[in-house]
């Protein structure tokens, strides 16, 4: 596809589609459809650039850092402390460790316990955090060596749980890619076969206009040009009305802060204005293919 | 400008036309008859490059018709005016937007183009039927705006194929004249007809050879008609 015939196809000559007859109601139903698919395609996006927020942010929130709780009886407690991070000092890999303080553990439990308990009269664990860098350390090697000074030491780092929370997030943006290339897909197939009937349905104008000396490329002309601007226009309703229903979706909450809302964030909102362009595009190709074959096929 | 060499066409069945050799000079009036049946319509489609032959050489404007890409054959269709048999109009468009339909896909419908068109319109007596719709004319007014699309590129060669089918006595003898008058202008003209009263009244206006299609061959037929 040349420049040139991309702006003969928008600017070019507007009376060659009256050479086809207008086609009304099945032209109706290009635009829907493709309306309907851009409209799915949008939550598709929306669907896929959440879940990739989603794995991106508790994969690199998570994957820094590690606790490790000291249980042990309250006379050894402090030591145990002092010697896992003695321990962690000569670890490689760990960027910060400290121990944390007891009103920042109080503040952990509030929501369980309330502020007003004293934790001192609680067998509570010291909880150790760890900042890692970002070649991250072995965490197999730490274990084995805490287990050895410290046995009150339980290493946790969070791999355990975030990793199939991360694959599932990342699954989940394939499946939101998977679905926008269906999408696609299918506005190609659906402007294919709306063509090909347009095409059948004016055989004896295409039959005419050859013999009065069109050019393949002419007549072709007429068809892509009505399904490219479908298509596009079509699109074009479809998303903005999607977009207005997804920047109407509840925020996500603070509380619920470790999920995502499903609305679109910062220059993301333009990404689904590439959906009517990405539709015409497909139009104008499926519908050059469909009129170039059926074209060859006719005297 | 049409040459045609030992030319056959067969359709699945067997052969229609064979060893055709045929060759129409500039400026000449021909007309090209035979019964029903017999391959008029198929010689005129090879005459200007619908169908290609089954075996021989079909030479249009110097140009071998078999070598011929679509496009080719496209601007071949613009050098030469066709009647066709049954028209072949767009419906949905007025008469004029017809005839002026071989300027709009050539791209040539410029302001000159127009007064042609207008000049046209009076010479074939359609003025009035200018804003009308196919399916709305007469027989003879169908065949009139054909005539008129034929050779609104002013081409050196016009084929007609039964002109003067569906209309009367009176309205064929018009549509004669003006063939004859295409005649006169300098312009080929092939008319492939079954009526041979037609023939007989041109050739008190115009020097016409009669080529008659019998037993699949070509045959230049004498003055004895």
């Amino acid at each position: 596809m040349r420049l040139v015939d991309v702006k003969r196809l928008v600017f070019g000559d507007r009376q060659a589609d009256k050479v086809v007859p207008p086609s009304g109601f099945t032209a109706q139903l290009t635009v829907f459809a493709a309306g309907a698919m851009a409209f799915l395609a949008v939550f598709a996006l929306a669907l896929s650039l959440a879940s990739g927020r989603l794995a991106a942010r508790w994969g690199d929130e998570l994957a820094q850092s590690s606790t490790i709780r000291i249980v042990a009886p309250m006379d050894q407690r402090a030591a145990q402390t002092e010697a896992a991070l003695g321990i962690l000092e000569t670890t490689a890999g760990v960027a910060f460790a400290r121990a944390l303080g007891e009103d920042e553990q109080q503040a952990l439990l509030a929501p369980w316990f309330g502020t007003e308990l004293d934790l001192r009269a609680l067998p509570v664990p010291q909880l150790i955090e760890i900042i890692e860098e970002d070649s991250g350390f072995d965490a197999a090697g730490l274990r084995l060596r805490l287990a050895a000074e410290v046995p009150g030491a339980i290493l946790d780092d969070h791999s355990q749980w975030r990793a199939p929370l991360v694959d599932a997030a990342n699954r989940l943006r394939l499946l939101g890619w998977i679905s926008a290339g269906l999408l696609g897909a299918s506005v190609a197939a659906m402007v294919t076969l709306a063509a090909h009937a347009a095409l059948a349905a004016n055989a004896q104008v295409i039959a005419v206009l050859r013999l009065v000396g069109a050019t393949d490329r002419y007549i072709a002309q007429a068809f892509i040009r009505r399904f490219t601007l479908r298509a596009f226009g079509g699109a074009m309703v479809g998303a903005v009305v999607a977009m207005a229903m997804v920047a109407l979706l509840p925020d996500a909450s603070e509380r619920a802060g470790f999920l995502t809302g499903l609305s679109f964030q910062g220059w993301h909102w333009f990404l689904p204005f590439l959906i009517p362009l990405l539709s015409a595009v497909v139009a104008f190709l499926a519908t050059s293919a469909a009129a170039n074959r059926t074209l060859k096929r006719l005297a | 400008m049409i040459e045609l060499e030992n030319v056959a066409y067969s359709y699945g069945g067997g052969a229609l036309l064979s060893e055709i050799s045929l060759q129409l000079a500039p400026g000449s009036f021909y007309f090209l008859t035979g019964p029903s049946g017999a391959g008029k319509t198929t010689l005129l489609k090879l005459c200007y490059g619908a169908l290609q032959p089954t075996s021989g050489a079909v030479t249009l404007f110097g140009d071998d018709v078999s070598r011929l890409q679509r496009d080719g054959i496209a601007a071949l269709r613009r050098r030469m005016g066709v009647v066709h048999q049954d028209c072949s109009f767009l419906d949905h468009l007025t008469v004029t937007e017809n005839i002026a339909l071989p300027l709009r896909v050539s791209g040539r419908q410029t302001k000159a183009a127009q007064e042609d068109l207008t000049e046209l319109m009076a010479w074939v007596g359609l003025t009035h039927r200018a804003e009308a719709m196919p399916p709305e004319l007469s027989g003879g007014e169908r065949q009139r705006a054909a005539l008129a699309r034929a050779v609104i590129m002013s081409p050196d060669v016009v084929l007609a194929d039964e002109p003067t089918g569906n209309v009367d006595w009176e309205m064929s003898q018009r549509l004669l004249r003006l063939l004859v008058e295409l005649n006169k202008m300098g312009k080929t003209v092939l008319i492939a007809t079954h009526d041979l009263s037609l023939i007989r009244a041109a050739k008190s206006q115009v020097q016409a050879r009669v080529l008659r299609i019998a037993n699949r061959q070509v045959q230049l037929a004498g003055a004895d008609l």
